[in-house]
């Protein structure tokens, strides 16, 4: 009963208790984990829950947030080698940068829904990685980006475990950023876009608005995982925009549970801990491990990690606890209209 | 117009030969199934080191790979229909697109720790090697089999589609799958060979690439990606749209790499961008799946 109650995560007590887990980890991950993997895991949880906010909530698909993600890797590694100011400046513009190229992606994209959605985002990401490739001067092409310092106010940052200490706030506020937005009013009309965005519309919102400006932040989160994730590794490289970085960020929330924040840093923590430790052992097969995962998931664990460990202990007395977005076909993408005559 | 122009045109229509058949089968599946098939690209890649393995390992042929090929190809599709993309289809195809991303990332490592990253090389078939003149120019005799293979094998799955009863039966099923049932077909039975042909045309342009491709791994990757763009251009389940987006994209590509060759690889994305601004459901599009 009190497990039940614990995860289904409905008193605000229950929820305070998850918080101050939450924290005691953040803050105790580098006394266990490699400090360069924790900051790794990180980095990849916030990036992950940023996509959350699209697909979990808003029921939109991007399959190409690795444009933000990277983007942003780059910019951050630009102003941090170029001024040289302290790292929290040059990650905020690189996340400035990530949002601005949101936009015009954004708005494009929210033309189409469903299934297109994601093939657009895509193709858009693609682009970004066509630019980086070309644009040698600012991102170094296939060299990368090499050489980003980790500045903060001439503190010696050069051990990973220290940089971990230093990084984590930024990290933790855009965690609490996403927590904000998806409880917040603004939240729960994403929610209601999800579920029947015919509805919403019909009820006065302007969706496409919303989705719009839901991306846009959803960028910005990205970027801030992103800007982290180049000052820690002291490089940005082709890969980070790349589609199968896209596709590992997806991943990260279907085996987490998407709709769930907690699903995904979860699933952030799955992946990048399974990929290191695939690493170490010589295990040169990542595609096939990710590509299994994703399979497996989709098949037979379609409310991830905390969303069947969710569904598992809230009371069966409980009717209509809903199972994941998509699941369910939405009303307005699936439902072939006939045409009229 | 000069040569050079005209030269590239040609160009471009060679590469959209391949867009156009990867963008047909992908877009034949789509208006069966619904699913989005991420895996496009991944047996396109099969194909072709198919066929370099076939060559490799029996000695076969260049022109018997491309009938094995596509048949073994479209058989392993249906089992895979059947197997696994089945028991999503009535989910949102978001998962099925998720499913066959999954199955791309499996096929395309597998292939990668057997042979590597390095390109395979496969000799053009003696038949069609060499170059002969086309007027203006003179072009290489397999470039030129490539593009009216193409276009000939896309003519013919119009005709199939349009001009014979399993071509109304497939695409009643495809816009009316109700209406279809209702008048006493078995909507079902044809999902499994549509998505099957679908998967042996992926491979039969694969094998089709293979002599003039650089044969590896990474091949289909990217290039669904742009199939991708290119059914979004041309209407996704709209099969003439697909096919003419594919030579448009093919020839635009080669004439942007004349003018602007920077972006030579983003036109694509950029000409996506504007249909989309335009003509949200593409080209040849219904309007099916663009907001109300």
């Amino acid at each position: 009963m009190i497990i039940s109650r614990l995860v289904a995560g409905r008193s605000p007590l229950v929820r305070l208790g998850f918080l101050v887990v939450g924290l005691v980890v953040a803050f105790g991950l580098p006394w266990f984990i490699y400090p360069p993997v924790a900051l790794d895991i990180a980095a990849w949880a916030l990036f992950a829950v940023a996509l959350d906010l699209l697909l979990g909530y808003t029921g939109l698909l991007s399959f190409g947030h690795a444009a933000f993600w990277g983007s942003s890797a780059y910019a951050t590694g630009v102003v941090a080698v170029e001024t040289g100011l302290p790292f929290y400046v040059a990650v905020l513009a690189g996340a400035v940068v990530a949002a601005l190229v949101a936009v015009p992606v954004a708005l494009l994209s929210v033309r189409r829904t469903g299934i297109y959605f994601a093939m657009v985002t895509l193709a858009f990401a693609q682009l970004i990685y066509f630019v980086a490739n070309r644009w040698r001067s600012m991102t170094g092409g296939e060299n990368g980006l090499q050489g980003i310092p980790r500045e903060l106010f001439g503190a010696d940052l050069s051990d990973s475990f220290y940089f971990y200490y230093a990084a984590i706030p930024l990290i933790l506020l855009g965690l609490f950023g996403a927590w904000r937005v998806a409880h917040s009013p603004f939240g729960r009309v994403l929610v209601a876009i999800r579920e029947n965005p015919a509805r919403a519309r019909a009820l006065g919102y302007p969706v496409d608005r919303y989705k719009v400006q839901v991306f846009v932040i959803s960028a910005f989160l990205a970027g801030i995982a992103g800007g982290v994730y180049a000052i820690g590794h002291g490089f940005a490289s082709l890969q980070e925009v790349y589609w199968t970085t896209s596709g590992k960020v997806v991943v990260m929330n279907i085996l987490g549970g998407m709709g769930t924040l907690w699903g995904p840093v979860l699933g952030a923590g799955v992946i990048v801990v399974l990929e290191d430790y695939l690493a170490t052992a010589g295990i040169d097969a990542i595609g096939i491990v990710t590509g299994a995962i994703f399979v497996v998931t989709v098949l037979v664990f379609r409310r991830g990690i905390w969303g069947t460990a969710r569904h598992l202990l809230r009371g069966r007395g409980r009717t209509g606890d809903p199972p994941p977005a998509a699941v369910r076909a939405p009303a307005e993408e699936n439902v072939k209209e006939p045409e009229p005559h | 117009m000069n040569t050079e122009l005209v030269q590239q045109l040609f160009n471009g229509l060679v590469s959209g030969s391949f867009y156009a058949m990867l963008a047909l089968g992908l877009s034949v599946i789509f208006g069966m199934l619904g699913v989005v098939n991420f895996a496009h690209g991944a047996f396109y890649m099969v194909g072709a080191i198919g066929a370099f393995v076939l060559l490799d390992t029996v000695g076969m042929s260049w022109w018997l790979a491309l009938l094995v090929v596509p048949v073994v190809l479209g058989i392993v599709g249906m089992v895979l229909e059947r197997l696994l993309v089945a028991r999503l289809v009535r989910l949102d195809p978001l998962y099925n697109f998720l499913l066959t991303f999954g199955i791309a990332l499996i096929l395309q490592d597998v292939v990668r720790l057997k042979y590597g990253v390095a390109s395979q090389p496969y000799p053009r078939p003696a038949l069609l090697d060499g170059s002969m003149s086309l007027g203006l120019f003179d072009y290489p005799k397999y470039q030129v089999f490539v593009l009216v293979f193409s276009i000939v094998l896309s003519v013919l799955v119009w005709l199939v589609l349009t001009r014979t009863r399993v071509g109304v039966i497939v695409r009643a099923s495809t816009e009316r799958p109700e209406l279809t049932r209702s008048l006493g077909i078995d909507v079902r039975r044809w999902v499994t060979p549509v998505f099957g042909f679908g998967i042996a045309l992926a491979g039969l342009a694969g094998v089709l690439a293979a002599p003039m491709r650089a044969v590896n791994s990474g091949m289909g990757g990217d290039l669904v990606i742009v199939i991708f763009a290119v059914v979004v251009i041309g209407g996704l389940g709209s099969v003439f749209g697909s096919v003419a987006a594919g030579y448009l994209v093919g020839m635009l590509s080669a004439i942007g790499s004349v003018y602007v060759p920077a972006l030579s690889q983003s036109l694509v994305f950029i000409l996506m961008a504007l249909v989309l601004l335009l003509r949200p459901a593409g080209l040849f599009g219904r309007d099916e799946g663009v907001r109300v």
